[in-house]
């Protein structure tokens, strides 16, 4: 038996109060597995113009649903998961279902095995609905540079964007304003927020899951570096991809962690000693944390409105008893363009393995073994892929390894050296903006290339994984435009219990409003009849 | 992995450098008309010629050659390196490819203990440090036969360094003379072994293999040549040879080959040669990209390898989880040159026929259960061993383990020859006749094809008579003081008893009627 019942919670799309227990419904036959499916497949098709999904896994995902039933009708439950819709980002491999990276490269590739937290999902009788969106390899910041096209923010179609929009602007085309979700998880945060899935894995190497996560209102977990596996995930950069969570409240990244982590005999870098089930206590008293605000966070490019929700968080931390003070990340601003050379380093390394022989795609070209390379790999990756190939290879020569390469190591271990400090001195967690802005219209956001945008956005969340730490996104607040804010939290390595113990008494403090998407949704309320799919939550 | 080593007579300096690898690259013929050859980039060996004194010839021609090894030993283990997939010998291509062999994507490698095992041991006994902490590194080229586009190697810190091995070679008129001679090893490191590539040119195809677990040792040879007292010579790398044969007459060539070309007024260049073995001379390997950048970085999916000894042996540490050198080194065997001089010792052996018991698979242990269950001297063992054996499983390419004779087979027809029941010439006999292996005894041989020698003193002194007396003019020469006319008697009493007598015999009776 489970260690302590927990119960899903169904959230009315209308108020965050209005729960029914979707464990607990599920349990006493309110709802089937195959109903919940049904629903979210439903969703799925009335959401597809997002463009969350590349592949959707229905056959799959039925039938697992088929099994989860019978499994309940026997009182034979698998766990908290069991029977509930998942989404996968399209970069972790699963056994049987098409897995591109969104990448002409590996268009059609299916692999013939899971990714070690894919098997743990379904072990645990999760749904799989499908595959994400991401930008193509992982690389980039807005979910815009795949090779399926954009992935569209749900806040776009929020009543409460929306309405703030009619007030200010006058008569401008909607659809062509819709907003990025941030990336390069940006799929998976779209299927989670708009409700198409409960949970959904994400990568992280430099923000990927947390930066969607806070564009979309969400709770946006990268693990500590070795606490989940990596088998199976496609690689972007070995030494500080992380799998990411993103849901909708922190308990439900907290019950998917506790799935996920721990040893796997599969990938070497994963911790030997056995890790605990996450049971998140609620906390009430505060008095007793430090929170670190690091100064070198303040930068310029912040906007007033994610700076003064930072400061108001601070403040509440600080009114509630905690106490908060500045503190130093001294080699910050050396952080973007050490993960530059570090990133494209190992990007082209692992790319070299895409050269058409064994799996996807294989150009027409067969003068030579070589021709055949150069023009797979020119057709198969796109612009900011093949340059960052050319980058990390420019680094990685004998003549430029010591100047760049190594360097960048040594900058590598400053920065989580500075960490290191920092929670020496008695700081339990640092408070941080996860983005400089809420989420920009798609139009604004190409205006700049995929670089610079990562690296402006990247600013805040990259240094974790340099220094293989904990972080999490939490939703605080919706900004004047109505889109949500989120701030990050950075724990101490392997603190990722106690790490989501404190965001979880910030989401409660803030009380972040749930996406309203009732047009969006019309059709569906027949679906649900009175009870319309919002978020679920885990209550103990 | 040192017997090339043994072969190595080339003048000057040189040094080894010993890798141990996941499995081989060697390749076999390939079937169907396909040309199995294989084409790489340039070594990955990091040339750092030691300084020692030297010793130049003598004569006109002062050159000195240095020559270093990249020797590629696969490691005798159930799985691969870094996956669990098998390793054997003729498996089918391509059967015995893991995920992570084929490079999926996602994929991530496992060390395998036994190879860092192997490693360790091999580091042991060839006197090297062997460093606690070890790290993995990638080295990055494209080739269709190595699916990952790198090689995961340990190039920056091995796990094991600065060896030496001593070996001994026989010089001298009659090979009498050993020398010892010591090569030092630079480094051993753990490394992943890449496919195989056969090139199919008549259908310009290139088929691949990643099962990776054919032929046991390839060794790439770097040769240069100098005047002693001047500067290095460029070097170049002869690559993939296969045997201990093909590696000195491919160094003996190479070097000739770069004297004579500096002596005409040539230029060695910096590149990679083949070895054409029918031809017996090196030539240079098609190599377009030229000098490659291997762009070596960190392999970020293997933590350090830390090992341990019974001193830093973390308390409470599972056995399984760590691997602790000392313990490897109790496990040591014998190492060659010990088991060497005690043959020497107990068996009064030659040196040279010490290596050469050692040098065959099989032969020594051969060697041992003869002289368990013999009387014979060793010397004459040692002779039966190493002529008569050796020399009928070279004859027909066998290896010890299939020779049809048994040791006890050669124990007992060893024992019949020393109590003299039967002659040296019908031993041989006897050993043919063993050969054929049709599951007779040597005494049942004997008997079945009468060769045991004559006994009976009466009908030998007889036939001796006869013979005199039908000789008179051989007699006679014996008697005028030809001391070689005996022989010619002894041999027709030999032949008169189908060569069953022994000589020594035939004679005392022979020179007894004569005197008389």
């Amino acid at each position: 038996m489970p260690l302590k019942r927990m119960h899903f919670q169904f959230c009315l799309q209308t108020s965050y109060k209005a729960a029914i227990k979707v464990s607990a419904a599920l349990k006493q036959g309110h709802i089937t597995p195959t109903e919940l499916c049904q629903k979210c497949l439903s969703i799925i098709k009335k959401t597809k113009f997002l463009n969350a999904y590349i592949t959707v896994s229905e056959e799959v995902a039925l039938k697992q649903a088929e099994e989860s039933e019978k499994r309940y009708k026997k009182g034979h439950s698998l766990g908290d998961l069991d029977g509930i819709p998942i989404a996968v980002k399209d970069n972790f491999s699963t056994s049987g279902i098409e897995t591109t990276c969104a990448s002409n490269m590996l268009r059609g590739y299916v692999p013939p095995y899971n990714a070690t937290v894919v098997q743990k999902l379904l072990d645990q009788g999760a749904l799989l609905m499908g595959k994400t969106n991401l930008d193509e390899f992982a690389m980039g910041s807005g979910s815009t540079d795949g090779v399926f096209g954009p992935v569209k923010n749900p806040w776009s179609y929020s009543k409460q964007y929306r309405e703030k929009r009619k007030q200010k602007s006058h008569c401008e085309n909607e659809d062509s304003n819709w907003l990025i979700t941030g990336g390069s998880s940006g799929g998976s945060a779209a299927a989670v927020s708009a409700f198409t899935c409960f949970a959904a894995l994400g990568s992280d190497t430099g923000g990927s899951t947390r930066n969607p996560a806070a564009h979309c209102g969400l709770v946006g977990l990268k693990p500590s570096y070795g606490l989940v596996s990596r088998h199976g995930l496609i690689p972007l950069v070995n030494s500080m991809d992380v799998p990411g969570i993103l849901t909708r409240c922190v308990d439900d990244a907290a019950i998917v962690l506790g799935v996920l982590a721990g040893h796997d005999p599969k990938d070497s870098t994963t911790i030997q000693d056995p890790v605990k089930p996450f049971v998140l206590p609620s906390l009430t008293d505060v008095s007793k944390l430090c929170i670190g605000i690091p100064k070198e966070y303040l930068t310029p490019e912040l906007s007033s409105e994610v700076r003064s929700l930072w400061s108001k968080a601070a403040n509440l931390f600080e009114s509630e008893g905690a106490k908060v003070i500045e503190v130093s990340l001294p080699h910050t601003s050396y952080s973007i363009v050490c993960y530059h050379v570090l990133c494209t380093s190992e990007v082209a390394s692992n790319m070299a393995r895409f050269d058409g022989l064994e799996y996807g795609h294989r150009c027409d070209i067969d003068v030579s073994t070589e021709a055949m390379y150069a023009a797979t790999r020119r057709e198969g990756f796109n612009d900011v892929v093949r340059g960052r190939i050319l980058s990390g290879n420019f680094f990685l020569l004998k003549e430029n390894y010591e100047n760049y390469f190594v360097k960048a190591q040594k900058v590598r271990r400053l920065i989580a050296n500075d960490f290191v400090t920092v929670f020496n001195s008695g700081v339990d967690v640092l408070l941080t903006p996860t983005t400089l802005s809420e989420a920009v219209p798609y139009t604004e956001f190409i205006k700049e290339d995929n670089r610079t945008r990562s690296a402006q956005d990247d600013i805040f969340t990259q240094a974790a994984n340099m220094a293989g730490l904990p972080a999490v996104s939490v939703p605080m607040a919706l900004s004047n435009q109505g889109l949500p804010i989120g701030l990050q939290f950075i724990g101490r390595a392997f603190c990722d219990q106690e790490l989501l113990t404190i965001a979880k008494w910030f989401e409660k403090q803030v009380q972040f409003p749930v996406i309203q998407l009732q047009e969006l949704m019309d059709d569906c309320s027949s679906v649900f009849e009175n009870e319309k799919l919002a978020s679920v939550s885990l209550k103990q | 992995m040192a017997a090339p080593m043994l072969r190595l007579c080339c003048p000057g300096r040189r040094w080894a450098l010993a890798c141990i690898d996941g499995c081989s690259r060697h390749r076999r013929g390939a079937p169907n008309g396909c040309t199995s050859s294989r084409r790489r980039g340039q070594s990955s060996v990091a040339q750092q010629p030691f300084i020692t004194a030297q010793k130049p010839r003598k004569g006109e021609h002062e050159w000195a050659a240095v020559v270093g090894l990249e020797i590629h030993a696969q490691i005798s283990s159930k799985s691969k390196l870094f996956s669990g997939s098998q390793v054997h010998f003729a498996a089918p291509p391509n059967s015995l490819v893991s995920f992570f062999d084929a490079s999926l994507p996602g994929t991530l490698p496992v060390l395998n203990r036994r190879c860092v095992e192997a490693a360790v041991m091999t580091g042991l006994a060839l006197n090297c440090r062997i460093n606690k902490k070890s790290l993995f590194d990638r080295k990055h080229y494209f080739y269709a036969d190595l699916p990952a586009g790198y090689q995961i190697t340990q190039q920056r810190l091995p796990i094991a360094v600065n060896g030496s091995l001593v070996y001994s070679f026989c010089a001298g008129k009659n090979r009498s003379q050993v020398i010892n001679k010591t090569a030092r090893v630079k480094q051993i490191q753990l490394e992943q072994d890449s496919g195989k590539s056969l090139h199919d040119d008549l259908r310009s195809q290139t088929l691949i293999d990643l099962n990776r677990a054919e032929g046991q040792l390839r060794v790439d040879a770097n040769i240069s040549v100098h005047h002693p007292g001047e500067p290095l010579g460029v070097r170049t790398e002869v690559k993939n040879l296969n045997s201990a044969r093909f590696l000195a007459k491919a160094i003996d060539y190479e070097i000739q080959r770069q004297i004579n070309e500096l002596e005409n007024g040539g230029e060695i260049l910096n590149e990679t040669r083949s070895f054409d073995s029918k031809l017996g001379c090196t030539i240079p390997m098609r190599d377009k990209e030229g000098k490659q950048d291997y762009r070596f970085m960190p392999e970020p999916n293997l933590p350090p390898l830390l090992l341990y000894d019974t001193e830093s042996l973390p308390a409470g540490a599972d056995p399984q989880q760590v691997i602790d050198i000392d313990r490897i080194r109790e496990q040591l065997p014998e190492l060659p040159s010990v088991t060497r001089e005690k043959l020497v010792q107990q068996y009064g052996m030659l040196p040279e026929h010490s290596f050469t018991l050692l040098n065959e698979v099989g032969l020594l242990e051969f060697f041992q259960n003869v002289m368990k269950e013999t009387r014979a001297e060793p010397k004459k063992v040692t002779s039966w061993v190493l002529n008569t054996l050796l020399g009928f499983l070279k004859q027909q390419n066998l290896a010890v383990s299939e020779s049809p004779v048994t040791p006890s087979a050669l124990a007992e027809l060893l024992n019949l020859l020393d109590r003299k029941a039967i002659s040296s010439s019908a031993a041989k006999q006897v050993f043919e006749e063993l050969w054929r292996n049709e599951g007779k005894t040597p005494a049942q041989i004997v008997s079945e094809k009468k060769l045991e020698l004559m006994q009976d003193q009466e009908a030998l002194e007889q036939l001796c008579h006869a013979v005199m007396e039908g000789h008179p003019q051989v007699v006679m020469d014996v008697k005028k003081g030809n001391p070689r006319a005996i022989n010619k008697l002894i041999g027709l009493v030999r032949k008169a008893t189908l060569s069953r007598a022994d000589p020594t015999v035939i004679k005392e009776i022979l020179e007894k009627k004569l005197a008389s």
